[in-house]
């Protein structure tokens, strides 16, 4: 026997699934519950909530009082392993520009801690190009999503308000809970300079909707995965209840090498490598989906090359890769004064805020293209690594307890007292907005390089425009309005400017990168159909952010759900009518 | 789920906090293969490993622990409301993020010398053998970053570091929880603002919130 051998796995599926995130996990979820026999391949290991627990834990329990690690890079208590970077698994940039790419290898991936930001994208947001004629159009419109969107809100859950704003459709909610002390000081001032503060748009349980669901109980770790299931992450809402249907086989810590085709170029199914046994396996499936990340997507496909594809599959266009864009963001913090010296109670609240900022401007009017909606934190946290860093910046700008002001910085009772005095009066607002899509930021497969499983990388290049720098300044000067209207002092965040394109964190670092293998009517011009479906190999599927023509000024997940239900019932109505499979 | 039968159920769970680590002596290599996980939050294995790894480690010498206990109980000293920084086990703390975040290692090490040597050319002792007067002398130099001397400006900076470090340590400890009087961590039913706190700023919930938000069960 050689040393070296593919085993292959007897059972054929109907359909297999390259990863069990928003967009695999809806996949399995629609396709199990419709009796089709599903393959689940998922990167990491599995993961429940329910049994890998870190919410109601102290600090204390993290000998880190939860501060980030290689191995978790939002801290130990956050329910994603992973991060910006994975040991032995590498990604590099070309001609020195940035890009951050944030990797959660785990059933449900970055579902499981993500801000449950659920919002609809609107009727513009997907015909940018007809209204400023940068980017392009996508090949559908609002109208064609919006069933999906009711659908998703039923079955997964969502709580916000009806606003009947324009481009910021209402989803079918739940009640949201009411604002916090500083919320309602955010909300006063923003009302006051016609900044529309609403409440916010999270699928959070705030009433259940099923018997398998728990409700929220205001704890605030949406971040460490909820053990009673009250907010959405794949891993427990879907991809739990599609294995329960009997109809899922899910393969954990299987890193897919390759999209396996045969001489008509029909995908067959893929080729992975188990992380456990490092062993090299194959899997046969009538239709592929892939969900295994914008990029992550995009690097399979890369990898797939064929005599047929030597271009990679899904890439006579040669468009893969490209028009990758992430939301931009830019924050500024306070201290508000009035806040300090407050009384205690239990102010955690649901896992995130309670209000927030749509985009509330028409740029039309402004010298950048496109907007972006603020997200509102503070109050009484549950302190963790890093409470208390810096009190000689604060203490000794303010008066203090006896009205006194006192030296910066010190030590003793009287230090001690200040972190009691100054918790809970800081606040931090961030704006999260929409790029351009351009052709020229893109993640090709690096020439040199290859991963621990011999799997060539990605190499990414990405610019930011004048569009995202202006559009940064913009927040900036916006986030300086909402803090002097309510008295705050500026506390980081103040002293930005063009050196720094006024603090525009590098892409990637928003976590809502998209658009690598973008859905079109031109297969010249695109990757996939307006139903998520490739266009060179029709038993081939892209269900996650890849597919996106252009981020909104809104969160991507909600708009990756929808539009996997929306692909998952086209593939059941093609496999029919026989037209696939 | 059942509403009520859940709460009930977190509310006995978020009362039990386990122990954080077992021992600080060497391990053999057999014996952490054995260990079993010591961690009442989610490690996966790769996690766990390096636990165990850093878990065998030691950074500071005796002296060094003696320096920061020093330092820790100047910063967060017991007063009317709750223990001291030691009493928190706050030098345990430094010691392991040392170990855990090494580019503290040496501002942490080096700062400890600077200090040392300082007493040393003063006092003619090491800051740890000065009498209780002449380290607060010597604190009083670097504790005070707008009007300490520019030549003192390396302690400090070793000041800052070990001020943040102690209040992060102390106050994200059980004793530091119960003084900062964080009130949250156990299952709730967020209600808003509490009407005292609403009449203090004169603030007020508008109909429509009222309306349209969450209500409760009394």
């Amino acid at each position: 026997m050689p040393d070296f051998q593919i085993k292959k796995t007897q059972k054929a599926y109907d359909v297999c699934i390259v990863g069990s995130g928003a967009g695999g996990g809806m996949a399995a979820y629609v396709l199990a519950n419709a009796g089709i026999k599903v393959v689940l391949l998922e990167a990491g290991p599995l993961y429940d909530p329910a049994k890998n627990v870190t919410q109601l834990k102290w600090p204390w329990e993290s000998p880190r009082r939860g501060a980030s690690t290689p191995l978790r890079h939002f801290g130990d208590f956050d329910a994603a392993y992973g991060g910006w970077d994975l040991e032995g698994e590498p990604y590099t940039h070309k001609d020195n520009t940035k890009f951050d790419w944030f990797r959660a290898r785990m059933v449900g991936g970055r579902t499981n801690h993500w801000g449950r930001i659920s919002l609809r994208f609107g009727p513009k947001d997907f015909k940018r190009k007809s209204i400023d004629g940068l980017g392009d159009d996508w090949p559908i419109g609002y109208d064609d999503v919006a069933p999906y969107y009711d659908k998703i809100d039923q079955l997964i859950g969502v709580f916000g308000s009806k606003e009947n704003l324009p481009n910021d459709p209402d989803s079918i909610y739940l009640p949201p809970p009411k604002p916090r002390l500083h919320e309602m000081f955010i909300k006063d001032a923003g009302t006051a300079l016609n900044i529309p503060v609403i409440p916010s748009r999270l699928s959070i349980l705030t009433k259940p909707v099923n018997k398998e669901r728990g409700s929220c109980f205001y704890c605030h770790q949406c971040g460490r995965g909820c053990t009673v299931y009250a907010d959405f992450s794949s891993s427990s809402v879907l991809v739990k209840p599609a294995i329960a249907t009997g109809n899922v086989d899910i393969i954990p810590n299987a890193m897919v090498r390759e999209v396996l085709t045969n001489d008509e170029g029909k995908a067959t199914g893929v080729s992975f490598v188990n992380k456990e046994d490092m062993q090299e396996y194959s899997v046969t499936a009538k239709i592929v989906i892939l969900a295994a990340s914008a990029c992550e997507s995009s690097r399979l496909l890369l990898n797939s090359k064929s005599s047929r594809f030597p271009n990679g599959l899904a890439n006579s266009s040669g468009i893969i890769g490209k028009y990758l864009h992430d939301s931009t963001g830019a924050s500024m913090g306070a201290i508000l004064p009035h806040l300090v010296g407050r009384k205690r109670y239990n102010e955690d609240g649901v896992g995130g805020m309670h209000v927030y900022t749509p985009w509330w401007l028409d740029n039309k009017n402004l010298d950048f293209a496109r907007g972006y909606h603020i997200e509102y934190g503070g109050g009484m946290n549950m302190p963790g690594y890093g409470f208390g860093f810096g009190m000689q910046n604060t203490n000794g700008k303010y008066p203090g307890r006896d009205g006194k002001q006192k030296e910066a910085g010190g030590y003793g009772a009287s230090l001690k007292d200040d972190y009691r005095y100054f918790y809970g009066a800081s606040i931090g607002m961030s704006g999260r907005g929409e790029a351009i899509a351009r052709e020229d930021n893109y993640c090709e497969i690096d020439p040199t390089t290859v991963d621990k499983y011999g799997i060539p990388v990605l190499r990414f290049h990405y610019k930011w425009s004048e569009h995202e720098v202006k559009q940064a300044k913009h927040m900036k000067e916006t986030f300086r309005e909402i803090i002097h209207k309510m008295g705050g002092v500026v506390t980081y965040g103040g002293n930005d400017g063009p050196e720094n394109d006024y603090g525009l964190l590098a892409p990637g670092r928003i976590i809502h990168e998209v658009g690598t293998t973008r859905m079109g009517n031109d297969p010249k011009k695109s990757a996939v159909n307006k139903f998520n479906q490739a266009h060179d190999c029709k038993n081939l599927f892209v269900v996650d952010g890849g597919a996106f023509v252009s981020q909104a000024d809104k969160n991507p997940t909600w708009t990756i759900l929808a539009l996997s239900m929306r692909t998952s019932e086209y593939i059941l109505d093609e496999l029919k009518k026989q037209n696939i499979g | 789920m059942d509403r009520r039968k859940y709460l009930k159920t977190m509310a006995v769970g978020a009362v039990g906090t386990g122990v954080l680590l077992q021992s600080c002596a060497p391990a053999t290599p057999e014996q952490v293969a054995a260990a079993p996980a010591t961690f009442t939050i989610d490690r996966t294995p790769a996690e766990l490993e390096r636990e165990q790894r850093l878990q065998r480690e030691k950074f500071f010498d005796e002296h060094e622990m003696k320096t920061i206990s020093i330092l820790a109980d100047i910063i967060i000293p017991k007063d009317s409301i709750s223990g001291s920084a030691s009493d928190a086990g706050v030098p345990a703390f430094i010691e392991f993020i040392a170990k855990d975040m090494p580019h503290y290692q040496i501002p942490l090490r080096g700062g400890l010398k600077w200090l040392d040597i300082q007493c040393m050319n003063r006092y003619t002792v090491d800051f740890a053998s000065c009498t209780p007067e002449q380290q607060l002398e010597m604190v009083d130099e670097i504790a005070f970053p707008e009007k300490a001397k520019p030549a003192l400006q390396q302690g400090v900076a070793f000041f800052n570091t070990m001020r943040d470090l102690t209040a992060c340590g102390f106050f994200t400890s059980e004793i530091g929880i119960k003084d900062l009087g964080y009130l949250g961590n156990r299952p709730n039913q967020w209600d808003g603002v509490p009407q005292d706190v609403l009449d203090q700023y004169k603030l007020k919930y508008d109909d429509r919130t009222l309306e349209i938000s969450v209500k409760f069960d009394a």
